[in-house]
């Protein structure tokens, strides 16, 4: 449609013509630090989906199957990350964990403090993907299971595990995205040091030099792993419903 | 028992991810009371903070719910020429970095991009000004009302379309009698997200605006300026204002949430 | 609710804002502007907010209004190539005014005035905690053991590349050779525990309490000293001036405003406003040696072969010599 090439097809256009100036491209793909860079992002966006995976599929079990007091207040905080601006989300992170924490937990400047960040900003993805499918469960089958005998965990291991994987690695394919894209959360806390850095860091740095072509270049990197990633996954996905 | 383990350690991390940080924030906030966060949020700066993020936010959002709409339409009623292009470039907006969105439009708008360079030969500002922050903002928060309404409408099939039709009506009036109302939830809950999105953005928009104090900073880029100069009352209270409009949008969603679930037919 | 006057409504916005967007032309009609359009790198802001005022008691002052826009020094050199209106432009180095001469933006004899076209100095300190609990007082007592660096990253921030040529210069200054100078570099970044993307961040994440010294500008430690922040600051004997460019650009829209604002910087008002903030004025008369003392091994850019130079061989993003000590730091490859 004329509006989406408008407004996405064009600007990317423009950003793919950029990088083929100056060799952008071989330079970006060879350059040992941006490398590094992106399989750190690529490895910690596998580590934060498939975190959210297991909290994503709880958070969604207690939300959809218990009862608690409070539970339709927690139900409408697990879009907090989504809905609160990044900057936002930075300030709130480094005040938690940075060095004037209250709880104890320095993880300003490492590794572990931008998976935190990471994990606070991807965590409704999986949870309200899967929350749906859950809900529409209809509970005959695992009622007969539990009557003949079955174990909590295999009813769930075999029955509802199979009916909220197509949603639930469809939320987790989300979160991957967003995380390989994410910029304003992780800055602050991360510290910005050549470990703990994250792609689009570089990106906004090879802009600041004066070196947009290679920014547009791993910029486009990234495009396309995370394209990869969605086809992959609508592949996989169509494989699963045709085997019912 | 399992139960119970597993409710409490869903809340626990919950809390140490989410709440505590955000309730520390709303204490370092108020930290020296009431009056700097008040004199913060309504000086001159924050005011056109606020005014321009809303403009934006006023523009970029009704856009993409229209095209947002009929995209899922034109996706699920009727063959669209390249369907796995139009999907990608979709979910495209989720797929990259802020920054990148920011650098595609700028080099699309600056002097010598390939719009740009008409538009500032015949004097018409863009780049730099709140349109073209407007234009970036519209692409981070494209995908939202496509991806909710797309899998209603497939779910719901054109049979009571289809009937209307049959019975006399337009396509048109078809679209506007029968389709909408059905999606009407699915559109809200985009039209939500999608407002939260715009509203929150940092990394586009900051590189293509002109940084103007008082003139072309959004909400999200007057935070940053506060921190950068040393002035952390207004940058928390400016923040805290964003946390606290994103709640307010959750509550406005958890409430039609409730309502729509009732009337949900699907 | 979602009737069809809400999608007219959303049709109707859409056509606003493209004849907006189309509609009329620039602001500044055939007589002369009375604005002022600053593009300036990040640290200013405030010396401006206090400038300006002052500016417009003044005769060639009076109705003018400011329009400033603060940026990182390299992401705000290519606005205005990009076409960012600016009448008058200051940045952190001298290379990023070099740039916008190449392009025709600045005049090449923007630095022919007797101050070679720099408005303000400072130098690059040490900040601490208030009593120096640590007793940090010389370059080698950054990378005694246990001791936890803060300075801005160079890659992320131009103006950041200050800090880092202040330390190589230092050992330079005391008479080390090149490698000797990289290695000290690289035991700092060994040392250093956070970089964050800009000068004024790193102060606000050292006054956060991370780290035990910033490396910084003279003037942010001033500045954060008025900010009620508890922090003091140590001169080394060995360090860097840094002096910061200030031109009208080509096509200033009243290039006669925009001068005569310049000239209001270099006057004795101005640069005793700019001392007030925390700036050494380039103008002798008004810099005060008890508040502003001269560190005995001062040096220059100059010294170390100019910004545009130093830059491609430190800087540069693919194999500066600074840029592979960055790569090397910390944990190195990924994962």
């Amino acid at each position: 449609m004329l509006y989406l090439s408008l407004l996405v097809g064009l600007p990317v256009a423009a950003l793919i013509s950029l990088s083929l100036h100056s060799n952008a491209w071989s330079t970006v793909l060879h350059d040992q630090h941006t490398r590094a860079v992106i399989g750190f992002t690529l490895f910690v966006a596998a580590c934060v989906a498939v975190i959210d995976l297991v909290t994503g599929v709880a958070l969604a079990w207690v939300l959809v199957r218990d009862d608690f007091r409070g539970r339709r207040l927690v139900n409408a905080l697990i879009d907090l990350p989504f809905a609160l601006p990044t900057i936002v989300a930075s300030l709130v992170l480094l005040a938690l964990y940075g060095p004037d924490t209250p709880i104890g937990v320095h993880a300003a400047g490492t590794r572990f403090g931008v998976l935190l960040a990471l994990l606070f900003v991807s965590l409704p993805f999986v949870t309200r993907a899967v929350q749906p499918v859950l809900l529409s469960l209809e509970s005959d089958v695992e009622d007969a299971a539990a009557c003949l005998g079955a174990k909590p965990w295999t009813i769930f291991r075999q029955i509802i595990f199979p009916a909220i994987r197509p949603a639930a690695v469809t939320g987790m394919a989300l979160a991957f995205a967003r995380v390989l894209g994410e910029y304003g959360s992780v800055v602050l806390i991360g510290g910005n040091l050549p470990h703990t850095e994250i792609a689009s860091q570089v990106i906004a740095n090879d802009v600041e030099n004066g070196a947009p072509q290679a920014a547009a270049a791993t910029g486009l990197t990234l495009i396309i792993l995370a394209l990869l990633v969605f086809l992959a996954l609508g592949v996989v996905t169509r494989r699963w419903s045709r085997h019912g | 028992m399992g139960k119970y383990l597993l409710r409490y350690g869903v809340l626990t991390y919950l809390a140490l991810l989410l709440v505590v940080p955000i309730g520390l924030v709303a204490y370092r906030t108020f930290e020296n009371g009431i009056g700097p966060v008040w004199d913060a949020l309504t000086s001159p700066q924050a005011i056109s903070a606020i005014k321009l993020s809303l403009l934006i936010t006023a523009i970029a959002v009704p856009v993409n719910v229209v095209f947002g709409v009929a995209t899922a339409w034109f996706l699920s009623r009727r063959k669209m020429p390249v369907p796995w292009l139009v999907n990608a470039m979709i979910n495209l907006p989720f797929a990259m970095s802020p920054v990148v969105i920011g650098l595609a439009v700028y080099q699309l708008y600056s002097r010598d991009g390939w719009i740009g360079q008409h538009l500032f030969a015949e004097n018409i500002p863009f780049l730099f000004t709140w349109r073209a922050m407007a234009v970036a903002t519209m692409f981070v928060s494209l995908p939202f009302v496509v991806r909710e309404v797309l899998p209603v409408l497939d779910e719901l099939g054109t049979e009571q379309e289809q009937a209307a039709e049959m019975l006399g009506a337009s396509a048109l009036q078809s679209f506007f009698r029968v389709t909408l109302p059905a999606i009407r939830w699915a559109v809200i809950y985009g039209t939500i997200l999608t407002v939260a999105r715009a509203l929150g953005e940092y990394g586009a928009v900051n590189l293509v605006s002109s940084n103007v104090v008082g003139q072309t900073l959004t909400l999200p880029l007057y935070v940053q300026n506060r921190v950068s100069n040393f002035d952390p009352t207004a940058a928390y209270s400016a923040g805290l204002l964003l946390a606290v409009i994103s709640l307010l949008i959750l509550s406005g969603m958890t409430m039609l949430g409730r309502s729509g679930r009732k009337e949900d037919t699907v | 609710m979602l009737t069809s006057r809400r999608i007219a409504a959303g049709i109707a916005l859409t056509t606003i804002a493209v004849a907006a967007g189309c509609g009329g032309s620039s602001g500044g009609s055939g007589s002369a502007s009375k604005t002022i359009n600053l593009v300036a790198y990040s640290t200013p802001q405030k010396a401006y907010e206090s400038l300006f005022p002052a500016f417009q008691k003044t005769a060639e002052g009076a109705g003018t209004s400011l329009s400033p826009s603060y940026g990182a020094s390299g992401t705000q050199e290519k606005a205005v190539e990009a076409g960012q209106k600016a009448d008058v432009v200051e940045f952190s180095r001298s290379s990023d005014m070099d740039k916008l001469v190449s392009a025709n933006l600045v005049p090449s004899s923007w630095s022919q005035n007797k101050y070679d076209g720099m408005v303000t100095n400072s130098v690059a300190v040490f900040i601490v905690r208030k009593g120096n609990p640590l007793n940090i007082h010389s370059w080698d007592d950054l990378i005694k053991p246990g001791v936890k660096v803060v300075t801005p990253n160079p890659l992320s921030s131009g103006s950041a590349c200050w800090n880092l040529m202040a330390a190589y210069g230092a050992q330079i200054q005391e008479g080390k050779t090149q490698s000797q100078a990289l290695d000290y570099v690289h035991q700092l970044l060994e040392h250093t525990v956070s970089q964050p993307e800009s000068g004024s961040l790193a102060t606000a994440a050292f006054v956060q309490g991370t780290g035990d010294v910033l490396i910084g500008y003279e003037n942010e430690a001033i500045e954060a000293q008025q900010a009620g922040d508890d922090v003091d600051y140590v001169i080394p004997s060995d360090t860097i001036l840094i002096q910061n460019p200030i031109a009208v650009t080509t096509n200033a829209a009243n290039p006669t405003l925009a001068n005569n604002f310049v000239k209001f910087l270099y006057s004795d008002t101005g640069q005793s406003i700019f001392a007030q903030q925390g700036y050494r004025p380039v103008v002798k008369s008004e810099l005060d040696p008890k508040r502003f003392p001269t560190p005995p091994g001062l040096f220059t850019i100059q010294s170390l072969g100019g910004w545009t130079a130093v830059n491609a061989k430190f800087f540069d993003p693919e194999n500066g010599l600074i840029t592979n000590l960055e790569n090397e730091t910390g944990h190195g490859a990924s994962g």
